[in-house]
């Protein structure tokens, strides 16, 4: 996706000053979600879109990120805003054991590895009740009841983790992720420690998934393993962000969270009370169809297919064929 | 001390011995054919040298450094290069990005790495090309393609497998051209070449195997004579 | 003692069932090397049919065996034939596109039975439902016993159609070259039609004969898809044989993680064994054997 500059720089300034001019609390606890979600998706999308490595738990990272700032206050009696501060460190540590198990093995045997390793910690949470408190989940004071703190406090994370991943890209590290991506013989062959620099992907990955799960925990103030841990719910709702927006690109998992959040909320809404409340037992139906039209017809994403999101819109028109991507 | 040697190299797939005790030196600045029939065991040999596969037992010594069990990646910065029979370009990444992951070996600065890049997209012949998808190449630009990325990582040893192979005439003289330039630049090349013609001409000493034995060695014309290497590829009278 | 012999019959009674769940995902892992994440849902939208069945018809869930596998291999080839073989046509940058779909057609199942019947506790309770046979002091119980039997013959079966047709040699050649086979003018697609459809009935068989024993809610399937490949790395992925081994020990270890350690860490085992394995034994429990 190309928009030129000007759309950019409204984009943006409508971002900044969104809560100022949208008084109501529920729009901004959807745009605080959309957020977060840019935050994990991008994040994901670090590691699967441009490094290759596909994980299919990536609910592990956020939810451990959580469960560090929930604990903060449980156990440390500390603010769960250190949470913030440990989250990203604990992650990393995580993530790192993480990766010495799983980038072992390639292809499909990584993505059920990366499964299999959330779903212990869901269930790890669930049964440790000593110190997670168990499926009764961990309940904190709030320290703002202003949702307005935590949508700026959510935008400069989601700035951030872009900001972070963009220079990433970038950078020497950026070209040797994908490159593994693309060929990880042709890559070690050109003197690519496949294995240091997945790791060192995970490890930012990590980072900013965790934090999102201590902000999580911070702005709602709740939360419990089934829904931190969740599979569907954090590690493929990641994958369907970053695919729907367009893995592999910079822009894509921001457009995707927004798209992902704004339609989740539509439907479990019942279009924002429009229409009858059964629609709003449907919004799972709808995720699922979703991803079933998004994978058959816009394997890359809205960014990535962005010639053809436009072709769509003027039919039979000649587009000019940018390069895809940002 | 010997540039590059291998010492009774061999390897065993399962019961299939596909390099059986294979001995060869390399000379600094020489061009050192390794020729055999189709499945001798020649892009093995290269996959030993690059770390690709464990080594079953022998020996790999380079500038007196022992190869067995370091991992490809760190053979390539000892100053090894190498190119594929079976390219592997980086596909979705353009011709110039290709060259740039190879040049990060020797630098972490972007324009540096870039800057480097074009230089060796200059010397294959690639420039035309630097903004092409990896995956739109045509073949004889592919295997160019390998050769860059490998000349980028800054070897002083390349290996070279078959890299004019399925290329017309035309490219094959291009191609000779361009291996004699590298040469000239001062690198080592280790060569696997069927087309007879090109190996005879460009080689200072050629080995050849066959099902993964050394049947013979010397200089093109000692083994174009050879009983044994002609039989190996004509077959028994 | 007889704790732990009662622990182990229990175990290898629903192992057996849990095998047919793996050599359902071996076949499709085989074939198609995906992951089949819509498998335990396959499951139990047979569960449904079953119950619907039982509920409304009065037939005796052993007998709509004949409707739920059929149904399923029905529902198995249209989702590879529409959803997932025009995928392979697509490039994309996330090359596991075909599991994602899979999760698509997860949800999309999950959700279309939540629709139907909302999101309640259901059984299906025979009056042989609790029916126990005593040897010795070693309890067994009737349905699962039924159901570990029902389940070797459809492996017999199932190893039968592999070994002795062609069509089931066709399949086999697939799974070992997909190339070679092609060239030998298999007609890969319709073979991957097959084996999805085959996958999704053995699914069914297991759905169907676990029914009397169980309860069924929309849910279910997320657990049975994690023991499925479970069970398939266990086995060694794409071994048919690895995959009754690794149903048998899946059910042994759940089982004995139930009695001896807790009721909540019984799929915690299943997971903890299953990482050991990706992590140390790559080639799964056939490594063990040579076969
Ligand atoms: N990964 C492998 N596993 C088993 N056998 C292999 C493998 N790689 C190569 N071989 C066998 O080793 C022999 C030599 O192959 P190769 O080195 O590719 O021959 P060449 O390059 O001389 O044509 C062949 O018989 C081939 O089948
Ligand atoms: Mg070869």
């Amino acid at each position: 996706m190309k928009p030129n500059h000007w759309s950019k720089l409204i984009i943006v300034l409508f971002l900044a000053i969104f809560p100022l001019i949208v008084p109501s609390d529920y729009y901004r606890h959807i745009f605080i979600l959309a957020l977060m979600w840019v935050v994990i998706g991008s994040s994901w999308n670090l590691l699967a879109g441009y490094t290759g490595q596909v994980s299919f738990g990536h609910a592990a990272f956020f939810g451990v990120g959580a469960y560090t700032a929930g604990l903060c206050v449980t156990k440390l009696h500390i603010s769960a805003w250190w949470g913030m501060l440990l989250a990203g460190p604990v992650c990393m540590v995580v993530a790192f054991f993480i990766g010495c198990v799983c980038f072992r093995l390639r292809g499909p045997y990584f993505n059920l590895a990366t499964l299999a390793i959330a779903e212990i910690f869901r269930l790890t949470a669930i049964v440790w009740r000593d110190l997670t408190e168990g499926m009764q989940g961990i309940l904190i004071m709030r320290t703002f009841r202003n949702k307005t703190y935590y949508y700026y406090f959510a935008l400069i994370l989601a700035a951030a983790c872009i900001y972070a991943i963009y220079r990433v890209i970038r950078s020497k590290w950026g070209y040797y992720f994908v490159a593994i991506r693309e060929d990880q013989d042709a890559a070690e062959s050109m003197g690519i420690s496949s294995f240091r620099y997945k790791t060192f992907s995970l490890l930012i990955s990590s980072f900013f998934t965790g934090l999102a799960g201590a902000f999580y925990m911070n702005y709602m103030g709740f939360i419990d393993p089934e829904v931190v841990f969740s599979l569907y719910f954090i590690s493929i709702m990641a994958i369907l962000v970053a695919i729907i927006g367009g893995a592999g690109t910079i822009w894509g998992p921001a457009v995707g969270a927004f798209i992902m959040v704004l339609l989740q909320e539509t439907f479990r809404s019942s279009f924002f009370g429009l229409f009858p409340k059964w629609v709003s037992q449907a919004h799972v139906l709808v995720f699922g169809l979703l991803v079933i039209f998004v994978i058959r017809y816009m394997t890359n994403g809205i960014v990535g297919d962005w010639i053809k999101v436009q072709r769509l819109w003027s039919k039979n028109k000649e587009q000019p064929l940018a390069s895809t991507g940002s | 001390m010997n540039f590059f040697e291998t010492q009774h190299l061999t390897k065993a797939f399962g019961g299939l011995i596909a390099v059986n005790d294979v001995s060869f030196q390399v000379v600094k600045g020489e061009i050192h054919g390794l020729i055999g029939p189709n499945g001798s065991g020649k892009t093995t040999v290269f996959n030993l040298i690059n770390g690709y596969y464990p080594i079953t037992s022998g020996k790999i010594l380079f500038e007196g450094h022992e190869l067995n069990g370091l991992p490809t990646w760190k053979i390539c910065k000892l100053g090894i290069g190498r190119t594929f029979q079976v390219v592997k370009p980086l596909r979705r990444m353009t011709v110039l990005e290709n060259v740039m992951c190879s040049a990060f070996n020797l630098t972490t600065r972007r324009d540096v790495a870039k800057e480097k890049s074009l230089e060796v997209l200059e010397f294959c012949e690639l420039s035309k090309k630097q903004d092409f998808q990896a995956k739109g190449l045509t073949i004889g630009d592919r295997k160019r393609l390998e050769i860059a990325r490998a000349l980028a990582t800054g070897p002083r040893l390349l290996l070279l497998d078959e890299t004019m192979a399925g290329l017309t005439p035309q490219e094959q003289a291009e191609g000779v051209k361009l291996i004699r330039k590298i040469r000239d630049a001062g690198i080592t090349i280790i060569i696997v070449e069927h087309i007879m013609q090109v190996i005879m001409n460009i080689c200072d000493r050629i080995l050849c195997i066959n099902y993964g034995q050394e049947i013979a060695g010397g200089t093109p014309a000692e083994v174009a004579n050879n009983q044994a290497v002609i039989e190996a590829y004509l077959g028994k009278e | 003692m007889d704790v732990f012999i009662q622990t182990m019959v229990s175990g290898i009674l629903i192992g057996g069932i849990y095998a047919l769940v793996g050599l359902g995902m071996t076949l499709i892992m085989g074939v198609m090397r995906i992951i089949n994440l819509a498998h335990g849902q396959l499951m139990m939208v047979a569960m449904y049919i079953t119950f619907v069945l039982y509920e409304y018809f009065n037939i005796d869930p052993y007998f709509s065996l004949l409707v739920s596998m059929p149904a399923l291999f029905l529902l198995g080839v249209l989702i590879q034939k529409y959803l997932l073989n025009p995928l392979l046509r697509i490039e994309s940058i996330i090359p596991q596109n075909q599991i994602l779909m899979t999760v698509g057609v997860a949800m999309v199942l999950t959700e279309v039975m939540r629709f139907i019947f909302q999101s309640d506790y259901k059984s299906v309770k025979t009056p042989y439902s609790s029916a126990v046979l005593y040897i010795s002091s070693i309890a067994f119980n009737f349905p699962m016993l039924i159901a570990f039997g029902i389940a070797m013959l459809l492996t017999a079966g199932l190893f039968f159609f592999l070994l002795k047709t062609d069509t089931g040699k066709s399949v086999r050649a697939t799974a070992q070259n997909k190339d070679a086979a092609l060239l030998l003018g298999v007609n890969a697609e319709w073979i991957t039609q097959l084996t999805y459809g085959l996958g999704a009935a053995l699914a069914a068989a297991a759905g169907t004969l676990l029914l009397p024993i169980y309860y069924l809610y929309p849910d279910v399937g997320g657990p049975f898809t994690l023991k499925a490949f479970i069970i398939t790395v266990l086995g060694g992925l794409g071994s048919t044989v690895g995959a009754i081994m690794g149903g048998l020990v899946l059910g042994v270890a759940e089982s004995l993680g139930a009695t001896y350690i807790s009721m909540a860490l019984k799929d915690a085992v299943g997971m903890v064994i299953f990482v050991l394995v990706l992590v140390f034994m790559p080639g799964g429990l056939k490594t063990l054997t040579k076969v």
